[in-house]
């Protein structure tokens, strides 16, 4: 093997970029109507109506059940036939990340929602507020305070499956540096680079994470 | 929407034969992949709750790294970047002489990674019975690793047989990363078959339903194991099973 090679990363640096740039757009949409979805699912989930409880239990473990790859596809193959025009890759991974997303934010809302004693319903029905208002108002606020945590590690861990979108060659951060990689013969700089650049973030963000909530837990 | 549906296409050779051999891929990958993390995870997670305070650090880098490098890379860094690192010709025989590449790789690499995870589990099954456990064990005359194997690895284990479960499962999920490599496992196999016929839904419908049959036999295969091994009055199944 010949010597490490840094220009090559310096070099891919501004293309490298703007994978991340992807990558981090995808996380950011997954997140926000993952948990937008979820938090539907989660009181669909826990409604007394039985159709709601039943239909929202079979969302949740189907999407739990496959693989995020098989997902990828489906949705790949589906979005440009429902719509009936080709829409890219990219719209296509919003949408699959999103209903992906929002299986698994919805059972840590659901948890979380179960968290809040029945009492503070109660009282807040008894107060004269709707379900609705008593969810919007008491229990949800009290709920997503007791999440944050598992929250924001699901997002991480949802930021590292980013990196699937490799199978639909959409361009986040993976799939640029496999394409470098690929492109200039460097597949040891690229591979090594993109490993460390996604630990640090990872780590670092999951130590923000626990020393963000170890008061909320103490 | 147009869409010219054509179920037999599944029962017709030879795409039927390619689910087939794609859920044999996808099972075996699991399996071997599975073993390898119950040995790795249950050493990791020993070494996370172990006295001492060197070995603890090592089982607690050994998880974080891991869990922070998303399992695609970590396939890549397998498979393409290891063969580049290892001595001459360690590399060569990875890179020409190694039978079945693609699934030696496959299992290794998801071995290591969902050992990390298994790792967490067994942690928090030895870190669930009380200190006063290993202390009696200690202090009847056991040593430190005969109060593991004795005392806190049998309990512990039944304890963790729920989330050992969604772990296993798991790993059947993230097997499909494989066919990055080349692996034609049931995800890309249902790929394969949707490029050459067209028929998306039905070649995707099947892998589907093939997945949820693999999750059902798993899950009741692990209740059957919960029942069996559960001691008589001990917490008894589901009351730490998921959320």
């Amino acid at each position: 093997m010949t010597g490490f090679d840094w220009g090559v990363i310096v070099r891919a640096l501004p293309f490298l970029w703007d994978g991340m740039k992807v990558s981090l757009m995808l996380t950011g949409a997954g997140v926000l109507g993952g948990v937008l979805l979820g938090t539907v699912l989660a009181i669909m989930r826990l409604s007394p109506y039985r159709a709601l409880s039943v239909a929202a239990a079979a969302y949740v473990t189907t999407f739990r059940s496959l693989p995020l790859i098989l997902i990828l596809f489906w949705f790949y193959f589906l979005v440009p036939l429902a719509l009936g025009r080709p829409v890219g890759a990219f719209a296509s991974a919003v949408i699959a990340f999103i209903l992906f997303e929002a299986a698994y934010f919805g059972e840590i809302i659901r948890a979380g929602i179960s968290s809040v004693r029945r009492g503070q319903l109660l009282a807040a029905k008894a107060s004269g507020m709707t379900h609705l208002q008593a969810l919007r108002l008491v229990v949800l606020p009290q709920a997503f305070r007791a999440m944050t945590p598992v929250m924001l590690t699901q997002s991480i861990v949802m930021f590292q499956d980013t990196s699937l979108v490799y199978v639909i060659t959409l361009r986040d951060f993976m799939t640029v540096a496999s394409i470098v990689a690929g492109r200039d013969g460097r597949v040891v700089e690229l591979y090594t680079f993109a490993a460390v650049v996604y630990f640090v973030i990872c780590f670092s963000a999951s130590l923000a994470v626990r020393s963000l909530c170890r008061p909320a837990i103490a | 929407m147009q869409y010219n549906w054509n179920w037999g296409v599944l029962f017709q050779e030879p795409y039927y034969g390619w689910l087939l051999s794609g859920l044999r891929w996808t099972v075996l990958v699991t399996l071997g992949a599975w073993t390898i993390a119950l040995m790795l995870g249950t050493a990791v997670g020993i070494a996370r709750t172990w006295p001492n305070r060197a070995v603890r650090t090592l089982g607690a880098a050994y998880v974080e790294i891991f869990r922070n490098v998303p399992v695609l890379l970590q396939l890549f860094l397998w498979f393409y970047v290891l063969p580049e690192l290892v001595p001459d010709g360690l590399g060569r025989w990875l890179k020409r002489d190694l039978p079945l590449p693609e699934f030696w790789t496959a299992v290794l690499c998801l071995g290591f990674y969902a050992a990390s995870r298994v790792a967490e589990q067994v942690r928090s099954g030895i870190e669930a019975l009380s200190r006063g456990q290993l202390q009696a064990a200690l202090a009847s005359g056991l040593t430190l690793p005969q109060a593991y194997r004795l005392v806190l690895l049998p309990i512990g284990f039944r304890l963790i047989v729920p989330p050992l479960t969604s772990e296993f499962l798991s790993i059947v999920r993230t097997s499909s990363v494989a066919l990055t490599i080349g692996l034609l496992e049931l995800t890309a196999q249902s790929r394969q078959i949707e490029n050459y016929t067209f028929q998306g839904f039905e070649s995707f419908a099947a892998a589907t339903a093939l997945y949820f049959g693999i999750a059902l036999a798993a899950t009741l295969l692990m209740h059957l194991i919960e029942r069996r091994t559960a001691i008589a009055g001990m917490v008894g199944k589901g009351s730490l099973g998921g959320v």
